[in-house]
């Protein structure tokens, strides 16, 4: 008994140890180097930034890199309005998304779970299929219809409601399009599970008890599936607050957003240091509502054992 | 939740459904479009196809998209597996919480913070960037999903043949393979295509962990379409729909085939 328990043990290990190291090498060990570089400065090096982490050099040159270190990138994000709107830019654009998405899911979701127990997996499937077909295709499907020249002007035009084509590219409205459209699924799909498994029987004692069916609404159904509207709306806002191809492809080169801000740091500007201050800074904007989420990824998925 | 679907019901659903589907319906239409120009109908055509198969670098593009899928899918299957079994069967160990958190963090991660730290420790680490940057960058991003899908198979399962097997004398290992990874197969196949489909979708990350010569499929449509419409990239579009389309529908097909053979199997248990 005492050696299978040991047994057991020893192969539990093994089955986590590889994971666990990869984890750490490729996902936790990065954010550390993110943070070292947000604190370094840019330079006409490769790589460009200073000081390089260089531990031959021992114990004087590991002191010397700590005196190069300095909060200078952090001081510009703060002090430049650029970086200020581009954060506030990214807040509202997410938390307006992330309500419409409350607003269409919810009765398409609550639609599905009363649809006949055959239908379900079908309309389930129906969902998650554009999920499965490329993002960037997806995005990229709307510029057909959304350009001046597109399908939205000539159908508009045609029925004679406006007189010359809109411009709707290159505009917060395309952005909100494109982020409800390519979103929906992940608020529609958490939404659905929950109103699902509700229990039917709650239904009916309120309903013999003589409450309208509005009212059991409001006070039966939304209630028992708030844990599922909380997911979905963390796991549509998180990412949105980070997006890049989105508003990048549909938005306007005006105020962009931060996921645009740290893409244009990097690649445009070769400020490693700045773009890895944003990184940062994003991290800790999102680690509330990602921790939020983690709790209750965990507890859906561990509760129900 | 009770039965009985109202007109509002209906036509929430309906609306729904032609939110999400109009947009690709119209770009798969206009990849057989004869005419250029989007709002000009010229008639049905192959001729973007056509186009497409004399398009070198882009028939590149989307070799090097299907291996960096295919193996990265792979290891994170793997990955994923043994993440998920040891989430599910460990119970508590020290340092859970740090696993735990790691392996549910890439799931909401933006996908810009991800692809740069990603791309900082390659540089740290001085490695030469191109296609196995990329592959273990996708590997890493899509894991958690695999982990997500065969926990949630691992938590709804019952555990009384495992015993039996252990209680007759069956090591732990050949327990596993032989009666627990039968029974969570689908849940693993449905691990390995969605990381499949997520590594071909990528392009934020796989533009940050690229070198020269690494050129993906999307990176590759990104910056032709950041041009314009183009109805070459309407028919690559209709492609990549149409091959993960039927990947779907089989992947559906293996799981129900595998929901109803044990339904079969656990109703012949009971007679």
């Amino acid at each position: 008994m005492q050696e299978s328990l040991q047994k057991r043990n020893w192969s539990g290990r093994a089955v986590l140890l590889l994971p666990y190291l990869w984890l750490v090498v490729f996902f936790l060990a990065p954010f550390v180097i993110v943070f070292k570089i947000s604190l370094s400065q840019t330079a006409m090096a490769q790589p460009p930034y200073l000081p390089v982490f260089d531990l031959s050099t021992g114990w004087a040159g590991l002191r010397e890199f700590a005196a190069q270190l300095s909060p200078d990138s952090f001081r510009l994000l703060f002090t430049d309005l650029i970086y200020l709107l581009s954060y506030l830019k990214s807040l509202q654009v997410a938390a307006i998304s992330t309500i419409i998405l409350l607003l269409i899911g919810y009765p398409f979701a609550y639609g599905i779970a009363r649809a006949p127990r055959g239908w379900q997996p079908l309309l389930v499937m129906a969902v998650v299929l554009p999920f499965w077909t490329s993002f960037l295709i997806r995005v990229y499907a709307w510029i057909n219809i959304l350009q001046r020249d597109g399908l939205l002007n000539d159908v508009l035009m045609r029925l004679h409601i406006v007189d010359a084509p809109v411009s709707w590219l290159s505009s917060d409205t395309a952005i909100y399009i494109g982020m409800i459209y390519s979103y929906l699924p992940f608020m529609v799909l958490p939404l659905y599970a929950a109103l699902e498994k509700m229990d039917e029987t709650l239904l009916e004692a309120a309903a013999d008890l003589g409450c309208p069916r509005w009212k059991t609404f409001w006070l039966v159904v939304v209630p028992l599936s708030l844990p599922g509207a909380a997911a979905g709306a963390l796991l549509c806002f998180i990412p949105i607050v980070g997006e890049f191809v989105i508003p990048d492809l549909l938005g306007s080169s005006e105020t962009l957003m931060i996921g645009q801000t740290l893409w244009n740091e990097f690649f445009a500007n070769r400020d490693w240091p700045v773009a890895s201050a944003i990184a940062v800074t994003l991290l800790v904007l999102l680690l509330v509502p990602m921790l939020f989420y983690e709790r209750l990824q965990q507890r859906s998925l561990e509760g129900g054992r | 939740m009770q039965r009985g679907a109202s007109p509002f019901n209906i036509v929430s659903v309906a609306l729904g459904l032609a939110f999400l589907y109009l947009p690709i319906t119209i770009l798969v239409i206009y990849s057989f479009n004869a005419s250029r120009l989007v709002t000009v109908w010229g008639g049905w055509s192959f001729a973007w196809y056509r186009e497409l198969l004399n398009d070198v670098a882009l028939l590149q593009a989307a070799w090097i998209s299907l291996r960096v899928a295919a193996f990265s899918a792979t290891a994170a299957t793997v990955l994923g597996t043994l993440a998920a079994v040891a989430l599910v069967r460990l119970g508590f160990f020290r340092g859970r919480l740090l696993f735990s958190g790691m392996v549910y963090a890439p799931l909401v991660m933006p996908e810009v913070i991800t692809g740069l730290s990603l791309l900082l420790l390659f540089v740290a680490l001085n490695v030469d960037r191109g296609f196995w940057t990329i592959t273990i960058a996708h590997t890493t991003l899509t894991m958690c999903f695999v982990t997500v899908i065969v926990q949630s198979r691992l938590i709804g399962f019952d555990r009384s043949l495992e015993e039996a097997a252990m209680d007759l004398g069956c090591p732990p290992l050949k327990t596993f393979l032989t009666i627990t990874l039968p029974l969570i197969a689908p849940a693993i196949a449905a691990g390995w295509m969605l990381a499949f489909t997520l590594s071909l979708d990528d392009l934020v990350i796989a533009s940050f962990t690229t070198g020269p010569g690494a050129t993906t499929l999307p990176i590759r449509i990104y910056s032709e379409v950041r041009l314009g419409v183009k109805p070459e990239i309407n028919a690559v579009c209709t492609i990549m729909i149409a091959v993960v389309a039927a990947g779907t529908i089989v992947a559906s097909l293996i799981t129900k085939g595998g929901v109803a053979r044990r339904e079969r199997a656990a109703l012949g248990a009971q007679v």
